[in-house]
Formats: structure tokens, C-alpha cells, sequence
């Protein structure tokens, strides 16, 4: 077992500055309040008091992490605001721990959530219902901050849901479209299926050890045995899967993209869909008990990276194929905790970088998007660097980092994880750091082909006409749209750099995660290095050839090989959903129906039918009623006593 | 001797009369009605106030009078802690159903006058059943209350309300005979062993509770088959969709909010305490019902295609877990299950009418009928948004707090049963969004609401032609329920510290420990 007591460290009472913490859940939870019951009357402002709420919420955070970085001894801290659920043994605390891991993803949600909100002022100009939107937004900020301050896996499930809750809200948005109502639905279906894992963890852990707080189950993991320790660690990763869009439950998130997009960029890239990495990183006492569920962590992070970049090559919907890059890279960060104490404060690391450079992707697509009525289709755009120059160049170096060009963000986040992949020992090396090389390879084709066809080459837009009609005419958006972009390209450049030199943020990170480890395994960092470094290289060359050379058409070819039609049609995950459980599930719902209104009540109503319903008839109606109920009374104590029997024998 | 619960039962009683004096005055009488509901619910919290839930009382606001001295009878009243917050439940719910059904149309020829006096004659019905103490008073208020729903379902109810009306009656008075028999059956126990019978609550459990497994099984059941009826458990659920859809939506309300509770209540007082053999030996056959009825009830729910319908249908799988949460004895999921009632009733109670709202604007009962209507009636598409958020148990709404508690209480006594019965927490998800994605979202839609709004090629009806989002007597009813699906999701503690208490005294009478103490197992 490797330290349990790693993230358990002691627990002191927040004071002085921290006493206020409370403020983080409260301001936006206070915006959403006055947002969405306000109605009309708070129009006019109700986007800058949604803006004030969440960069006042940073200001705080700010202080709050400087002054627990100023603080030589202890860094882990907790707010106690009341008890929520309390029952006997059973006792839930509504209470907030503010330690560097909370603290960190306190500045990710509140930091892009600022950014994102202002930029969102200017996309969401022309919507008649702005208001509502920034509601929902502050929503979300606020259950965001609860997941990731939460004191206890039941206060985290409060947030968890919230975030659901706000997710299905803004992927609605549009919700008299079918598509985008029906997305929604996948989404909060497809998470509560997680979220279901999560809820029986959390019923493990209160029968075990009648206590659900990170604290005391932290210190007493050692008292669970191995097979309890491996079944808690599998259903909290259902519980990643369904949230952060993981295998097999990753379908929702690229329909998840129905939303407006800043709605992706915060929630369905930044920061709600890391955070089943949050929830991993977060349990680190319990995933060191359990090599075995570590292992099926890294086996579901390598397949989804994989699966989401194979699919990412195939879209030809800008916002589709950022989605499902998404899917592949929170793959990396799966990996990367999976692999334990060498790998927690690097999926975090790549969590902070991606939050900065998905983000910034995101918001470019949107502003492109702005500038073309809404088109999302990759194959009628191109060219379009000139149009859109600030757009263009904040997006490159997003790409660029994502791609992991030397330097920049990625470069750092994504080759470290992919080392520590390789420094596993034996057949688990080459398989995950294999695979994770592999994605590096396949994640720069699919990201140059994006470039390629949105912002270089011809443009291919001036002849076509937009879905209602209109021609085309991309122009560069609005500063309150455009300065997010910069802020998250700077980020995208440096963040990488700032964390990793002197391993900063895993040092920081360390009172929760424990120390950062490093092992020596099949292949050297260097080595790594420059094997991923060639095959980002390639996908960038063999993209260029492939779309770069020739003019591209404007509409998909549909004469291609089996492998692009697979991963056009998702790698047949939504045909097997269909298969396995929507159909069934609509077939056994009629059936059910059927047999309730024939079966069980099939003698009432059949001679309530042969009776008919005329009020002159009552009084024979009435005795048919009575034999009748009484016969279907009787078959119904038969079978209580029948089955009655059957327990008492047993 | 306390008068509160006295008054509790007489103040309705003598309103509903002088209601049903009022009827050529229709505004007078709702405003009679609604004033004497409003004293009924000051009443309720002077009790509430009253009431010590760190006393060693079992019961308290006790009183008692001589009733039919030859057979012992008392009219008896008491509350423990589950009786005071259903009777609480009560008392709010019912000036929210006289507002809710303030501008009901009625059935041609029925007056406004009739409808409120049975709403409030059975309030006394319902207060009756919870407080009485004394065995066969319990019984005859079990039965009484059957009589103003029975009239408000068959004289203000749906075009197929008589034989709605009939099913429900005669399930339940079935049900009640069958229990009759019991209740006779422990009186002649009583009188075997103390000499002299009685139908005291108290005084029958030290009786009962030591007969021989096989006597209690047989007197368990009888109380069980009426309380199984009321609850309702699979397979003696079939009344509870006709009676739901016909009734009129205010008694639809106060049928599943409160009466369907006597079952589930019915269970905590009478059958664990006063049989705590036959309780423990038939505890997995009845988690089998409870789980099934989970499944059951939902999957049904999932494909209704009558709104109201689908309120019962969702409602039957809520009392599974209600179930499940009194038979898996600890005091976590006992806690949750009565929690769970009160919950029940208020967020079920609003979904209930936020339905007869859709359906007063659109005319239908049918889903098909409606579509995109958020575009429409926002306020009311975020009503039935936020009623169904409760019943799907999201946290940060009362019915999490409840669902939890249950769920997480029952899992140390009955793992397997608790992961079948969590998987309806997937199967509320669909079928409340799925729901709420064919009435209010999309483009608008349907013949319930085309008409209404002029849309390319639709006949406007002329009734219909000003379809209106909520107006200020809807809001101020929906308003109270929603503040209290949020105060109790963030803030339980007040509800379960009067409940807990109760719970574990329940569960020291059947002689079961708490599967999880302090240190953990």
C-alpha cells in the first residue's frame, strides 16, 4: 500500500481571511438568486452584476490563495458552516476545505469563469433572454466552487449535481430547438448513470466507516479491505466517467456542444468535465490503496484518449471536433492520476493548462462562428485569417499548445504525462505511454487539418449562403470578446512554464496529493521527449499533405474508407446506446404499460368494459365492480401470500 | 390534557359545515374556507412549538375521553414525531390546495361551496388519523376520510370520476375491513392477557408484541393489506392511477400528498412497534414489493401518456422508497422515509398542480396535446421545472435530503436492494426531463396549444385564445411550496430533529440496533 496518509494531513479551522470563504458560494449563488427571480425589471444590468459576482469571487480567491502561500506551516483548513444532514451516526457537515488543491481549482472556475463571462457579454448581445444566461452561468460557478470546496464526498455530490444541473440548463439554451433539448437530456442522463456510482460509493464508505468526510475516511482507509477499497475506487470512477465525458460514458459531451459557446469553453471544456479528475485526484489516500482500480483508471484514460482523437479526424463541425479533443485530453488526465502518486500533480497540471488553451480554442470558435451567422461547419469556412486577425492569432497559439509546441503550455502538461505513462514498469509502460504517444501523434493531425480548414487556404465561403439565406461576411468580434482570448492565449504560452519550472505546482500541490514521485521505467524523459516531438511533427506533415496542399470542397466527401465512416459515426457508441438500452428500454416500457392496463387491471377494466359506463346501468355497473375487485384483491393476496411462503421457507 | 389537537380536529370540522351552509355564495364560502384553513395552520405551528423532541414521551398533546366504555374505546389523541409533521404536512397543504383550486371550473351544477366543505371535512379526517391513539379510532377515522374523497372524486371529478370514485372506495374499505379484523383480533389478545380488552395504542404494544410469530404474522397482515392498499404497493397500486387522474387536482393533491401516507404511516406506528416478529420476518418480502414498486412505478411512469396519470405513476415509485426506507431498519433510512412523506407531499403536491395549471390553460390531459409551451408560459415551464427537480431528488431540493437518507441508511442492512432501488434515481431523471422536454420544449406544438397561439394554419379556439402565463393567485400558491423545497433541501435539521427521536424509538420497539454506530462498523 503506498501512503494512505498522504492528503490527511492535519486539519486546522479556517481564520482570518479564510473565515469568509463562505463568500465564494455565496456571491455567485446571490447572482443566479436575483438573475433568475428578478425577471425583466433586472435586464438592463443583470449581465455586469452576473460579471461582478465571479471576478469579485476571483479577488477573493486570489487572497485567499496568497495568503495560504504565505503561510509556512499548515496549508489545509476547514470552514464549518452548519450540519446539513445529521442523523445519529450519520452526521453531514455543509462545510468548506480550503487546502492547495481547492484553492487551485478555486482560481481555474473563478479565473476562466471571469474571462468567460465578460466575453460572454458580447456573444450573448443579441439574445432577448441575456439575463437568464448569465443566471444559469453564476449557477454554475457556484456549484463548481461547492464541488471542489467541499469538506466530504456528500457535499462534493451536492455540487456534482449542480454543475449537472446547470449543464442541462445551458445546453438547453436554445431550447426550442429538438436537438439541443434533446442533448441536454442525454447529458443529465448519461451523468446520473455516473453520478449513481458515486452515490454507492459514498453508501460503502458511510457502512464501513459511518463517516463521509474526506478527513476521517482519508485517515481510515487502512480499515476497508482490499475488495472494498477496489469497489469504492470503481464506482468513483463511473462517477469521472459519466461527468468528464469518459469511456463508455462519453457520448453526451460532443452533443453537449448544442449549447452557446461559451457554454462549452467553460463548463464542456475548462473546468466542469475535469471534474471526474478533481474527484480521482481528490481521493488520492484511496486510489494508492487500490493498484487494481489504478489500473482500470489508466486502461479508461488510454481508450478515451484514443477514441477521442480518432473521432476528433473525422468531424467536419468546428465545435464537434473541440469536443470530442476535449473527450482525448481529459483521457490524458484520467491516465495521469491513474497512475498515482507520479501522476496526480501532473493531471492537474494538464488540467490548468487545458483549461487556459481549450478555453481559448473554444472562444475562438465562437467568435468565428459570431462572424459567419453561426455556421459551425469547418468545410465552408477557410481563409479566414485575414478576416479575423486577433482571432486567428490568439487561436494559433492555442493550437500550438495543444499540440505541445515546444514550450508552450502543452509542451510541459502533456509530455509529462506521457513520460510518466512510459515510466511504468514491463507491458504497462508500452501500452499507456504507447497509447499516450500515439494520441500526441494523432491529436496534431486532427488539430492542423482544423487550422488548415477554418483559417488557411482559399476561402470558400464567398459563394455559399448561410441556412437562412444570407451571405457570409466574417469580421473580427467585439474587444469584450477578444481580450478574454488574449488573456487565455497569454496563459496558453506561459502557464506550462510557470508550473512545471522547479516543480512548482506540484510542490504546492503536496499537502493534497502527497509528494510528486518519479520512477525510471521502459523509457528515458528524453527519449520520450523526442519521440513525441517526431510524431507531433508527422501529424502535423502528413495533415499538411492531406489538406494543405490542394483546395479542400466544400461539402464532406461521402465515398471514403471504413475507418472515416466509423469515427463519423462516433465508433458506433451512440448505435450501441441505441441498441443496448434505448430500444430495449422503450420496448420493455410498452410492454409494462400493456401489461398494467390489461394484465393487473385487466378484470376491473374488462368488465367495466363489458358492462359499459352509462349511469342508468350504475347499479349493475357497481356489483360488477365489486366481484370484480374483489377477484383482483384476492390474486393480489394470493401472491403476497404466495411469495410469503416462499420467504418463510427459504 | 391538551386541547391543541383538539381544536386541530373540530376547528375544520365546524368550517367545512358552515362552508356547506355557503353554498349560493361562492366567493364567501372559498374565503371562509381558505380563512379557516389559514387558523388551521397557525393551530399547526402553536403544536409544533409545543411539542419536546428530547422528551422520553412517546406520545404528547395527549388527551383522552371515555368513547364506548363497554368495549374500551377512548377517543384518544397524541402525536409522536411522525404524526406531528404529517399533521404539520396537513395543515400546509390544505390552504394551498383552497388556493390552487380557487378558480377550478367545476362539474355543471356543483357549487363551489360543496367542494371547499369536503376539502375541509376531511382535513379532520386526515388530522384524525394521525393523532388518534387509541386502536379503533384509528380505524374509523381510516375509514371516514374515505367518504369526502369519495364524493369529491365522484361529484367534482374527471369524465370517468364515478368509476374512479368506486375503485378507490372500494379498495380501501376493503383494505379497512381486512384490518378490522386485526384491529378486533389484538383486542381480544389484550383482553386474554390483562383481563379486560382495550384498544389503547400503548397499552396494546406491551400486549402484542410478545403473541407467538405465527399469531403476529397473521394479525400483521391484516393491518398490512390495508396499509399496502393506502400506500400503495405493487401489485395493489391499480386504484391509485384512476383515482389520481379523475380526481379534481386540488383532492388529487391531498390524495397522494397526505391519505396515500396513512399507508406508510400505518406501517411506522402500527405494524413494526406492535408486531416486531412478524415485522422482521416479513421485511424481505415487503423490501421486494418496495423495490419493485420503484422500478415498476417508474418505468410506467416513463411511458404514460396522460399527464395526471403520470403523477401517480411517479408517486408509486416515491412510496417504494418510502418502503424500502421503514423495512431496512436503521434510523438513517427510517429518518429519510418519514422525511421522505413530507417531502413527498409537498414536492408531488406542487408537480400535481403545476399539471392542473398546464392542463387549465391547454384543456388536455394528454402529453401528445402539448409541446414547446416554455415558449409560451415561462414562469410556469420554470414551476413545473423546479417541482420536478424535487422529484428527481437534486441535491440542494428537499427530496435529496430524504432519497439520501434512505438510500444511504438502508445500504448497511440491505445492499443489494438499495443498489436496485438507487437505479430509479436514473429512471426519475428520464422520466421528469423527458416529460418536461415533450410539454414545454421544442418549437410550440400540439392541438392543446396551436389553436391558442395562431400558429400558420391553426383554427383559433376562441376559449383558448389567450393563453396566459401564470397570474398572481398561481404564484402566490406555488411560491410558498417552492420556498419550502429549498428551505428544507439546504436546511432539514429542524424536521429531522423532531422525526429522529421518534424513528429510533420505533426501531428500540421492534428490537433492532443501528447496523452503523458512531465508529463505524
Amino acid at each position: 500500500m503506498l501512503d494512505p496518509a498522504s492528503g490527511s494531513s492535519d486539519v486546522v479551522a479556517a481564520g482570518g481571511i479564510g473565515s469568509l470563504a463562505w463568500l465564494l458560494l455565496a456571491l455567485p449563488a446571490f447572482g443566479a438568486a436575483v438573475l433568475l427571480l428578478g425577471g425583466r425589471r433586472t435586464d438592463r444590468w443583470g449581465h455586469l452584476l452576473g460579471c461582478a459576482t465571479v471576478v469579485a469571487a476571483f479577488g477573493y480567491g486570489v487572497a485567499l490563495f496568497l495568503d495560504t502561500l504565505g503561510r509556512t506551516g499548515e496549508r489545509t483548513s476547514e470552514l464549518h458552516l452548519f450540519d446539513w444532514v445529521s442523523v445519529n451516526a450519520l452526521n453531514v457537515e455543509f462545510a468548506l476545505r480550503i487546502d492547495p488543491l481547492s484553492l487551485t481549482f478555486v482560481l481555474l472556475i473563478t479565473g476562466v469563469g471571469s474571462l468567460i463571462h465578460i466575453y460572454s457579454i458580447g456573444y450573448m448581445a443579441h439574445e432577448a433572454g441575456r439575463r437568464k444566461f448569465f443566471g444559469y452561468l453564476n449557477l454554475f460557478v457556484a456549484a463548481m466552487l461547492l464541488l471542489v470546496l467541499g469538506n466530504g464526498f456528500v457535499t462534493l455530490y451536492f455540487g456534482w449535481e449542480g454543475v449537472g444541473l446547470a449543464s442541462y440548463l445551458l445546453i438547453g439554451w436554445y431550447q426550442h430547438k429538438p436537438e439541443a433539448a434533446s442533448a441536454a437530456k442525454k447529458a443529465f442522463l448519461m451523468n446520473r448513470v455516473g453520478d449513481l456510482g458515486l452515490a454507492i460509493a459514498i453508501f460503502i464508505l458511510f457502512k464501513e466507516l459511518g463517516t463521509t468526510q474526506y478527513t476521517e475516511v482519508f485517515s481510515r482507509v487502512g480499515e476497508l479491505s482490499a475488495a472494498e477499497v477496489t469497489a469504492v475506487t470503481l464506482l468513483l470512477l463511473l462517477g469521472a466517467c459519466g461527468k468528464s465525458g469518459q469511456f463508455p460514458l462519453q457520448a453526451w459531451l460532443p452533443d453537449a456542444m448544442a449549447g452557446p459557446t461559451p457554454v462549452s469553453a467553460l463548463i464542456h471544456a475548462a473546468t466542469m468535465v475535469t471534474a471526474g479528475v478533481y474527484l480521482i485526484a481528490r481521493s488520492n489516500p484511496i486510489y494508492n490503496a487500490s493498484a487494481d482500480g489504478r489500473l482500470v483508471v489508466m486502461i479508461i484514460g488510454a481508450v478515451t484518449l484514443v477514441i477521442g482523437c480518432v473521432i476528433g479526424c473525422a468531424y467536419d463541425d468546428f465545435k464537434k471536433v473541440l469536443a470530442y479533443s476535449t473527450v482525448s485530453q481529459i483521457g490524458y488526465m484520467i491516465l495521469a492520476v491513474g497512475l498515482g502518486p507520479i501522476g496526480y500533480a501532473l493531471g492537474i497540471m494538464h488540467l490548468l493548462t487545458h483549461g487556459f488553451f481549450k478555453a481559448g480554442l473554444f472562444l475562438g470558435a465562437g467568435s468565428v462562428m459570431h462572424g459567419m451567422n453561426d455556421e459551425g461547419n469547418i468545410r465552408r469556412m477557410g481563409g479566414l485569417w485575414r478576416k479575423m486577425p486577433i482571432t486567428f492569432f490568439t487561436w494559433l497559439l492555442g493550437y500550438a499548445a495543444l499540440i505541445g509546441f515546444p514550450f508552450l503550455s502543452g509542451y510541459y502538461s502533456k509530455d509529462a504525462i506521457i513520460a510518466a505513462a512510459f515510466s511504468e514498469q514491463g507491458w504497462r509502460g508500452w501500452v499507456f505511454g504507447g497509447a499516450a504517444a500515439l494520441g500526441a501523434g494523432i491529436t496534431a493531425f486532427y488539430m492542423t487539418r482544423l487550422l488548415i480548414l477554418v483559417f488557411l487556404g482559399k476561402a470558400r465561403w464567398t459563394e455559399l449562403r448561410s441556412e437562412d439565406g444570407r451571405e457570409y461576411h466574417p469580421h473580427e468580434s467585439p474587444p469584450s470578446m477578444t481580450v478574454p482570448m488574449i488573456v487565455l492565449a497569454i496563459g496558453s504560452v506561459g502557464a506550462g512554464f510557470l508550473l512545471a519550472t522547479n516543480h512548482n505546482l506540484a510542490g504546492w500541490l503536496t499537502p493534497s496529493l502527497g509528494e510528486l514521485r518519479e520512477q525510471h521505467g521502459v523509457l528515458d524523459h528524453t527519449v520520450v521527449n523526442f519521440l513525441v516531438l517526431g510524431l507531433s511533427a508527422l501529424g502535423v506533415l502528413v495533415a499538411w499533405l492531406l489538406f494543405g496542399r490542394k483546395p479542400q470542397p466544400a461539402t464532406r466527401p461521402e465515398r471514403v474508407s471504413f475507418p472515416v465512416r466509423a469515427a463519423r459515426a462516433d465508433l458506433y457508441g451512440n448505435a450501441l446506446n441505441e441498441a443496448l438500452f434505448a430500444r430495449p428500454g422503450t420496448w420493455l416500457t410498452r410492454a409494462l404499460v400493456f401489461v398494467d392496463n390489461k394484465g393487473v387491471d385487466g378484470l376491473v377494466n374488462g368488465s367495466a368494459a363489458l358492462l359499459g359506463g352509462s349511469s342508468g346501468r350504475l347499479r349493475r355497473l357497481q356489483t360488477g365492480f365489486v366481484r370484480s375487485y374483489a377477484l383482483s384483491m384476492l390474486l393480489g393476496a394470493i401472491f403476497v401470500l404466495g411469495a410469503l411462503l416462499m420467504v418463510r421457507f427459504s | 390534557m391538551s386541547w391543541t389537537l383538539i381544536a386541530l380536529l373540530l376547528l375544520p370540522l365546524a368550517g367545512g359545515v358552515v362552508v356547506a351552509f355557503l353554498r349560493g355564495n361562492d366567493r364567501l364560502a372559498k374565503a371562509v374556507a381558505l380563512a379557516v384553513s389559514l387558523v388551521e395552520l397557525v393551530i399547526a405551528v402553536f403544536a409544533w412549538t409545543g411539542y419536546d423532541p428530547s422528551s422520553d414521551e412517546r406520545l404528547q398533546l395527549t388527551s383522552s375521553a371515555d368513547w364506548i366504555p363497554a368495549f374500551g374505546v377512548r377517543l384518544s389523541f397524541g402525536v409522536d414525531g411522525i404524526a406531528l409533521v404529517m399533521i404539520a404536512l396537513i395543515a400546509f397543504l390544505v390552504p394551498v390546495v383552497i388556493g390552487g383550486s380557487w378558480a377550478d371550473k367545476l362539474p355543471e351544477g356543483r357549487s363551489a361551496g360543496g367542494f371547499f366543505a369536503l376539502l375541509l371535512v376531511m382535513e379532520t379526517g386526515m388530522v384524525g388519523v394521525f393523532a388518534a391513539t387509541d386502536v379503533f379510532l384509528f380505524y374509523v377515522f381510516f375509514e371516514a376520510v374515505l367518504v369526502p374523497m369519495y364524493f369529491l372524486i365522484g361529484r367534482f371529478g374527471g369524465p370517468n370520476r364515478q368509476y374512479a370514485a368506486m375503485k378507490f372506495f372500494l379498495y380501501s374499505l376493503l383494505g379497512g375491513l381486512i384490518m378490522l379484523a386485526s384491529v378486533i383480533g389484538v383486542y381480544v389478545a389484550a383482553a386474554d392477557k390483562l383481563g379486560a380488552g382495550t384498544f389503547d395504542w400503548a397499552t396494546l404494544v406491551t400486549v402484542t408484541r410478545d403473541l407467538p410469530l405465527s399469531t403476529q404474522i397473521w394479525l400483521f397482515l391484516g393491518f398490512f393489506a390495508a396499509f399496502a392498499i393506502k400506500a400503495p404497493l405493487v401489485p395493489l397500486h391499480t386504484w391509485l392511477p384512476d383515482a389520481g387522474a379523475e380526481a379534481p387536482v386540488g383532492a388529487g393533491v391531498l390524495l397522494v400528498g397526505v391519505l396515500d401516507k396513512i399507508g406508510t404511516f400505518g406501517f411506522l406506528r402500527y405494524c413494526l412497534p406492535m408486531f416486531p416478529l412478524a415485522s422482521q420476518e416479513l421485511a424481505p418480502l415487503i423490501l421486494v414489493l418496495a423495490v419493485a414498486g420503484i422500478l415498476y412505478g417508474s418505468l410506467l411512469a416513463v411511458g404514460q401518456s396522460d399527464l395526471k396519470r403520470f403523477v401517480a405513476y411517479t408517486s408509486i415509485a416515491h412510496f417504494g422508497f418510502i418502503a424500502l426506507g421503514i423495512f431496512a431498519f436503521s434510523s438513517q433510512a427510517g429518518a429519510g422515509a418519514v422525511l421522505y412523506m413530507v417531502n413527498h407531499g409537498i414536492s408531488t403536491g406542487m408537480l400535481f398542480l403545476v399539471v392542473g395549471m398546464v392542463m387549465a390553460r391547454g384543456g388536455s390531459r394528454l402529453i401528445e396535446d402539448y409541446g414547446g409551451m416554455a415558449k409560451l408560459t415561462p414562469v410556469l415551464g420554470g414551476m413545473f421545472f423546479v417541482a420536478g427537480l424535487s422529484s428527481l431528488a437534486l441535491p440542494g431540493t428537499n427530496s435529496f435530503v430524504s432519497e439520501f437518507l434512505v438510500l444511504v441508511g438502508s445500504y448497511p442492512n440491505q445492499p443489494v436492494y438499495t443498489i436496485l432501488a438507487a437505479l430509479g434515481m436514473v429512471l426519475a431523471a428520464l422520466y421528469i426531463l423527458w416529460l418536461y422536454q415533450r410539454v414545454f420544449q421544442g418549437p410550440v406544438r400540439g392541438t392543446a396549444l396551436v389553436g391558442a397561439t395562431g400558429g400558420p394554419g391553426a383554427v383559433v379556439d376562441p376559449e383558448r385564445a389567450g393563453l396566459r402565463d401564470l397570474n398572481k393567485r398561481e404564484l402566490a400558491v406555488l411560491a410558498p411550496l417552492v420556498a419550502l423545497i429549498l428551505v428544507l433541501g439546504f436546511y432539514p435539521k429542524p424536521v429531522l430533529d423532531v422525526i429522529t427521536p421518534s424513528v429510533g424509538a420505533t426501531l428500540s420497539e421492534v428490537g433492532v440496533a443501528d447496523p452503523v454506530t458512531q465508529e463505524g462498523k
